[in-house]
């Protein structure tokens, strides 16, 4: 038997582009594209209570003081600093500071030794804290790209010598070589940011 | 009678049919690439730009907390909160809730558990720090200050 061809079969595929402009439009306005970005901290572990804190005593010269207070202005080393427009001006001192090996005998012995300590109050903003927060891993991420500059550069011949602290920062772990980099730069140099328990002054 | 006659044999239309591949193309991407919002937000958020910014690597690992005044001050007072999944939660009940999130990762996963905290800028310390001392408790120590990148560089 001889099968009757019919006309118009196949399905009108004309306004195919239509319908899925229309389901990438939809898709287009609902993505919202991951942004798992952000600062990561570690939190201390809780104290045992059988156990006494510590017992600090570090010299003085070797903890670089940072108190943010209720009213979000800022008390570096004693000294007041300004708001959260000045913070940009913490990075070089923080580098100076950690740097220093001891040549200036109010400044650190040894960046293993130094201690940054940053303490806010209850009171103090969040943009506050992430923003002094930033300066003082931006502090650190440049200090150790500087260390490995010679390295960043050879991996990363396109970069300038001003993006060291970027270079590190986006250091991948999970690549070998750059895990060797991250290593050499971490070596001896550790990250000593301290995030105080904030006070309760200025409720 | 120009010496440039227009050659007027090529055909100048595009070819519109493989159209719809290349929008289908672009419409599968958006489909994979899209996460469609868990949980409705009742917070304020506007987060604060920073420039020290670290990626994740792995997404399954975060929980995240939500900080910031309520959106219906009139329900909620102007006092901020804390939102976790789609509701206002105690800071007394992070423990319970971190523990919640725990269960839905892989044993060997459970101790990397990230918790990333979406807080507004207008918010204080101290409801902050209420909340990490409760993630203490719960061992979840890993904390990610989520944020935007700055743009400017002044």
């Amino acid at each position: 038997m001889k099968r009757k061809n019919r006309g118009g079969a196949e399905v009108n595929s004309g306004s195919m582009a239509d319908i899925a402009f229309l389901l990438l439009i939809f898709f287009l306005v609902t993505t919202t594209i991951a942004s798992d970005k952000g600062i990561l901290i570690t939190l201390p572990p809780k104290p045992d209570p059988n156990e006494p804190p510590p017992d600090i005593n570090k010299n003085q010269r070797n903890i670089f003081k940072i108190l943010a207070n209720s009213s979000d202005k800022l008390l570096v080393e004693d000294e007041p600093f300004g708001d959260i427009d000045d913070v940009a001006r913490l990075r070089d001192m923080v580098k100076e500071f950690v740097t220093n090996n001891g040549r200036n005998p109010e400044l650190s012995d040894n960046p293993v030794e130094a201690v940054v300590s940053f303490k806010a109050d209850r009171g103090t903003s969040y943009e506050l804290y992430l923003a002094v927060l930033d300066e003082l891993q931006a502090a650190y991420n440049e200090m150790y790209g500087e260390r490995v500059g010679r390295e960043l550069l050879n991996m990363f011949p396109d970069a300038t010598p001003d993006q060291l602290g970027d270079l590190f920062r986006d250091l991948k772990t999970s690549d070998p070589a750059q895990k060797e980099i991250y290593d050499k730069a971490r070596k001896d140099f550790p990250r000593n940011i301290s995030i105080a328990q904030p006070s309760n002054v200025g409720g | 009678m120009s010496k440039f006659k227009k050659n007027s044999n090529t055909s100048q239309e595009i070819p519109t049919s493989a159209l719809p591949d290349i929008i289908f193309m672009l419409l599968f991407f958006f489909m994979v690439t899209t996460v469609l919002r868990e949980a409705d937000i009742k917070v304020e958020q506007r987060i604060p730009k920073a420039t020290q910014l670290q990626k994740l690597e792995k997404k399954s690992l975060v929980s995240y907390l939500y900080i910031g005044e309520p959106k219906d001050k009139a329900a909620f007072g102007s006092e901020p909160l804390v939102q976790a999944n789609d509701v206002f939660i105690e800071t007394a009940g992070i423990v319970k809730f971190v523990l919640q999130e725990k269960d839905k990762l892989s044993e060997a996963e459970r101790d990397q558990i990230t918790i990333a905290l979406k807080v507004d800028k207008e918010a204080k310390m101290g409801i902050v720090v209420d909340v990490q001392e409760e993630l203490k408790e719960a061992n979840a120590r890993k904390v990610l200050y989520n944020s935007t990148k700055k743009t400017d560089n002044i």
